[in-house]
């Protein structure tokens, strides 16, 4: 076990709570709730600056300023926007189900933070080591499909319905090539247990065995997140907002805290699954989990920025078409591989 | 204390987030009701016919093709983890498997489902 602090802080406070009188199996519930604090602090941090990354990144590739008023380089500019969005007021719009549109943000949400727990930051430094982690991802993360099309379809307007039928239609179309895409890790690492699979890659990482699932994951996340340039759920030139059109203040931020954090979650997944999670030379573990996610998520916002959007056509072509073939190819690949070279 | 309880924290913390975000914005801002104001927005006119009409169903088409490829990830997954030990038989059985489900992906695309009209 290598010397790290944050697990010399883990086991710190773990004794702190023990000395604090509380019995063993109320110690884990404490030490659950505050793992779930901390990573409520940093989703917030991430959502916030996530903003503030991809305004300022966009700016850089239009060739213009981004926010740089509000605070040294507009650092403040994402605590300004937190302030102005908690003050703005609270609309629903006429002949909207109410109750179905005040309840979507939680659906697409909780989804995001329930992710977050099994992300395994560094060895040991995972608030729930779920044995079935990698299934748990896939199957919390499409809950969110259900909160974009009740928000489209509570909000009485033309353009949120649309929005939310083509969410459900790309979110189902691409959970395929991105579930098959997996299989060849799981294959390799013989593990769906996150830290299992970072543990699988100390000699090799994923990304060069499995290449070709590689590119497709990171198609599908991309799609699976509706960002440019599939990010036909909103695509602003046609239906303004998509599915939130109707959204306003405090409502819209949150769906925009879980789009920033479903970015790091899916960031940090490609980094698990693929590009060695927090193995790396020199750098304690959790930095090197950090720079791997934080470049994935600087790429999805490279993409989103530089390519057009695709018609919904050709977007359910790309996933049943060449995605889905391709991803069950590169299973037979990689078994056909392993023994060829293992037996 | 099993794993899903401590999942089940995260998501009492993710409802409560939303929740408390919701109290603070209904402590700190103004409420006023203005038909005008309320209308859903759709360019400057108002809204033409009603909104929750019956949909196009090449949406359903997709999703009747989805459910059987999801179902058989529930076939590949726990083969997948013990794919290492349980050798080549198990392999070329997996193989015809997803053949089969091939063959139904292509019989989809031949009779136009994944065609978008």
């Amino acid at each position: 076990m290598t010397a790290d602090w944050l697990i010399s802080l883990g086991t710190g406070v773990r004794n702190i709570v023990v000395s604090l009188g509380i019995s063993d199996p109320f110690t884990d519930y404490v030490m659950t709730i505050l793992a779930a604090l901390v990573l409520m602090a940093v989703l917030g941090m991430v959502a916030l600056y996530g903003v503030y990354a991809e305004r300022r990144i966009a700016g850089f590739i239009q060739y213009r300023h981004g926010p740089n008023r509000v605070g040294p380089h507009g650092l403040l500019q994402a605590v300004a926007d937190g302030i102005k969005m908690l003050s703005k007021e609270d609309l629903i719009p006429n002949g909207a189900d109410r109750t179905v549109f005040r309840l979507a943000p939680y659906i697409v949400f909780t989804p995001a933070m329930m992710v977050w727990a099994v992300l395994p930051f560094s060895k040991y430094v995972v608030a729930v080591d779920l044995n079935i982690g990698l299934l748990y991802v896939i199957a919390i993360v499409s809950v969110a499909t259900l909160g974009l099309l009740m928000a489209g379809w509570s909000s009485n307007n033309k353009y949120s319905l649309l929005g939310a039928m083509r969410s459900v239609a790309q979110m189902l179309s691409y959970e395929l090539p991105l579930v098959f895409s997996i299989l060849g890790v799981v294959m390799l690492a013989g593990s769906i247990n996150l830290s299992a699979v970072v543990e699988a890659q100390t000699r090799v990482w994923f990304i060069i065995p499995q290449f070709l699932g590689f590119i497709i994951f990171i198609i599908s996340a991309t799609a699976e997140l509706n960002r440019l340039p599939f990010d036909l759920v909103e695509a602003d030139s046609e239906l303004t907002a998509g599915a939130f059109t109707e959204y306003s203040g405090m409502r819209w931020g949150i769906f925009f805290a879980a789009e920033y954090a479903n970015i790091f979650a899916v960031s940090a997944l490609a980094t698990t699954l693929f590009l060695g999670g927090w193995h790396g030379p020199l750098l304690p573990p959790y930095v090197w989990f950090f720079i791997k996610t934080c470049t994935m998520m600087f790429f999805f916002i490279w993409m989103r920025w530089t390519f057009p959007r695709l018609r919904i056509d050709q977007l359910l072509n790309l996933s049943w078409k060449v995605l889905l073939p391709l991803s069950i190819l590169n299973i037979l690949l990689t078994g056909t591989a392993y023994f060829f070279f293992f037996l | 204390m099993s794993d899903f309880t401590k999942i089940a924290f995260f998501m009492f913390f993710g409802i409560a987030f939303v929740f408390g975000s919701m109290l603070v914005v209904r402590l700190l801002s103004t409420s006023k009701y203005d038909p005008i104001k309320s209308l859903p927005y759709e360019c400057g006119m108002d809204t033409i016919g009603p909104t929750w009409i019956q949909f196009q169903n090449n949406y359903f088409m997709y999703a009747l093709l989805f459910l059987v490829f999801d179902v058989e990830t529930v076939f590949l997954f726990p083969w997948a983890i013990r794919f290492s030990q349980l050798g080549l038989m198990a392999f070329i059985e997996m193989v015809l498997f997803v053949a089969m489900l091939l063959l139904a992906l292509w019989y989809a695309w031949k009779e136009g489902v994944l065609e978008w009209s």
